[in-house]
């Protein structure tokens, strides 16, 4: 585990809600240690229940990751904490306000403080590299271009990819286009990134480096950073708190240590990568002998 | 029996929610490119670029063909224009054709299918890309940054283009009747000019190609936007806003048609 500790530029938790209300936004009851709270969520897609019954809390200045299978409606949280998704029941809180309860502007404003890196990049194909930094800049700040260029060039320096600021996005690797679109993210030095699985596809080397990048940019920005992922031994290098999410509902949390010595049958399946367990390595199928038509034989 | 009439029932039905679900989004889509428009006015570089992308880069094809369906229209027109004798009327035939229908309809039709598509794809794409989404959740509302934009963009475009359409098409007819077949250049202009109504037609025509700037353009934006994130479902998706834009842009011709040019 690397250092985690808050470091001492870091505001206070008492000091960023005062902000909060500074920027002319909706306090609520939400503890201000945590910068994410998640009350008994609940969300339906149609009518088919995607999440039952969630509640996470998630620290300041804290690294934690979601962890589950492939549609266990992990992406589905991070939607629902940046407001892109509305809950059907339950509250969820993000520093101070309730996410259901702001306006459109409200919204937009807490979202200016909010860095999300999605699962394949979604750089603008149409701008540069540079361009696709520089776009919250431009659009959010009324900076001069120099400063811009500066702030752009840091950084994309942060990401160790300066030297490609003239590249358009389809000359880069898929480890090079999540790192373009990680300076992206933190280029107005939001309080809270999530990541949505920042390591699929990509090589070891890449896989580390991205890795890294996250535990480092969250201390260095005095950010809290909720990574969604099913990469186990990258993941457990990195984070605080694990939470693992089955088929909609939390079935487990705890620090990565912790969650490693786990007896409990799905997040030893899980850690330890077992083909069977409580989640079968069958489909629900009929009988094997009927399907192979041997029963009536028989 | 009457299972299979259930099972029928039922799918018309579903039909039938479906269509009306769709037409409820589109419209609430509308209203919400309409509503976010301030920024595509604040910021006019947005439109001005947009007017380039749907504009400028279909001027060669709406060029080409206005000057070619003049070419035609100056034949056709002569050839039956003589019958009666009055092959001078030729210059106030190929006008009035061409600022009342052709001009608008045909190039909404070129428009459709050179712009359009470009839109369907794009937005498409950038959906499918996540590209809106990040958009959204670096708190840039995609609506008014980028839909917008476009939208005002097809809508001055259309006129512009309908009127080089035109214009171009007016040229053809003379190249064809003046030039060549040696029709009076003094009556195929002044003729032209006596016939020509600036407020009944040359004005009719411009409110008709804006009307159809605005449907295919949403129409356009909306298949887009509405598209299965897939390369198949952007293919259908470029497909049908052709399609309807085709259909849409006919069916209103005939409405406009019908209120603007009864009695005259």
């Amino acid at each position: 585990m690397q250092a985690n500790a808050p470091s001492s530029s870091r505001p206070s938790p008492s000091n960023r809600v005062q902000s909060a209300a500074f920027l002319g936004l909706k306090p609520c009851a939400v503890s201000a240690e945590n910068l994410v709270e998640l009350r008994d969520v609940e969300f339906r897609y149609d009518e088919r229940p995607v999440l039952t019954g969630i509640n996470m809390a998630i620290g300041r200045g804290k690294v934690v990751a979601i962890m589950g299978l492939s549609g266990s409606g992990k992406t589905t949280i991070l939607r629902l904490i940046g407001g892109q998704l509305s809950s059907n029941k339950g509250s969820i809180g993000v520093d101070g306000q309730l996410i259901h309860a702001l306006s459109h502007r409200e919204l937009y404003a807490l979202r200016r403080r909010m860095g999300m890196l999605f699962q394949f990049g979604a750089l603008f194909t149409d701008y540069s590299v540079f361009d696709n930094v520089a776009f919250p800049l431009r659009e959010h700040t009324r900076l001069p271009e120099p400063l811009i260029r500066d702030l752009v060039l840091m950084k994309l320096n942060a990401v160790g990819l300066r030297g490609a600021a003239d590249l358009k996005p389809e000359a880069l690797s898929g480890g090079m286009a999540r790192r373009v679109a990680l300076a992206r993210a933190i280029a107005l030095d939001p309080m809270l990134i999530m990541y949505d699985e920042p390591f699929t596809g990509l090589d070891p080397i890449s896989t580390g480096v991205i890795a890294n990048l996250i535990r480092r940019l969250n201390d260095a920005l005095g950010a809290t950073s909720i990574i969604v992922t099913h990469d186990v031994e990258e993941s457990f290098k990195i984070v605080d708190y694990v939470y693992f999410v089955s088929a909609g509902v939390i079935v487990a949390e705890g620090t990565p240590a912790s969650l490693r010595a786990s007896n409990e049958p799905f997040v030893h399946q899980f850690v330890h990568g077992d083909t069977d367990g409580p989640v079968p390595f069958h489909y629900p199928a009929p009988a094997y002998a009927r399907d192979l038509g041997l029963e009536h034989h028989a | 029996m009457i299972a299979a009439l259930d099972r029928g029932l039922r799918q018309v039905g579903h039909i039938v929610i479906d269509a009306i679900w769709k037409l409820g989004a589109a419209s609430r889509f509308s209203w919400l490119v309409l509503a976010r428009s301030s920024e595509s006015v604040r910021r006019p570089q947005l439109t001005l670029n947009e007017i380039f992308f749907t504009g400028a880069l279909s001027l060669i094809i709406i060029i080409v063909s206005g000057l070619f369906v003049g070419l035609v229209l100056g034949l056709q027109g002569y050839e039956t224009l003589k019958r009666y004798g009055s092959a001078e009327a030729l210059g106030t035939l190929v006008a009035l054709a061409l600022v009342r229908e052709l001009g608008p309809v045909v190039s909404a039709l070129l428009f459709a299918s050179r712009a359009g598509s470009a839109i369907t794809a794009k937005i498409g794409i950038m959906k499918a890309t996540e590209q809106l989404s990040a958009m959204e959740m670096m708190a840039v509302d995609p609506f008014a940054r980028v839909l917008s934009p476009i939208f005002w963009g097809g809508v001055i475009s259309m006129p512009l283009l309908a009127a080089i359409f035109s214009a171009l098409g007016v040229f053809g007819g003379y190249l064809i009747g003046v030039v060549i077949i040696g029709v009076d250049s003094g009556a195929f202009w002044s003729q032209m000019q006596a016939n020509v109504d600036l407020r009944e037609d040359i004005l009719n025509g411009i409110i008709k190609s804006a009307v159809f700037g605005v449907a295919v353009t949403l129409i356009a934006l909306f298949e887009g936007y509405d598209a299965p994130p897939t390369a198949e479902g952007v293919s259908y998706a470029v497909t049908r806003t052709v399609v309807t834009s085709a259909l849409a842009v006919l069916a209103l011709d005939f409405v406009l048609t019908s209120f603007m040019f009864t009695g005259v």
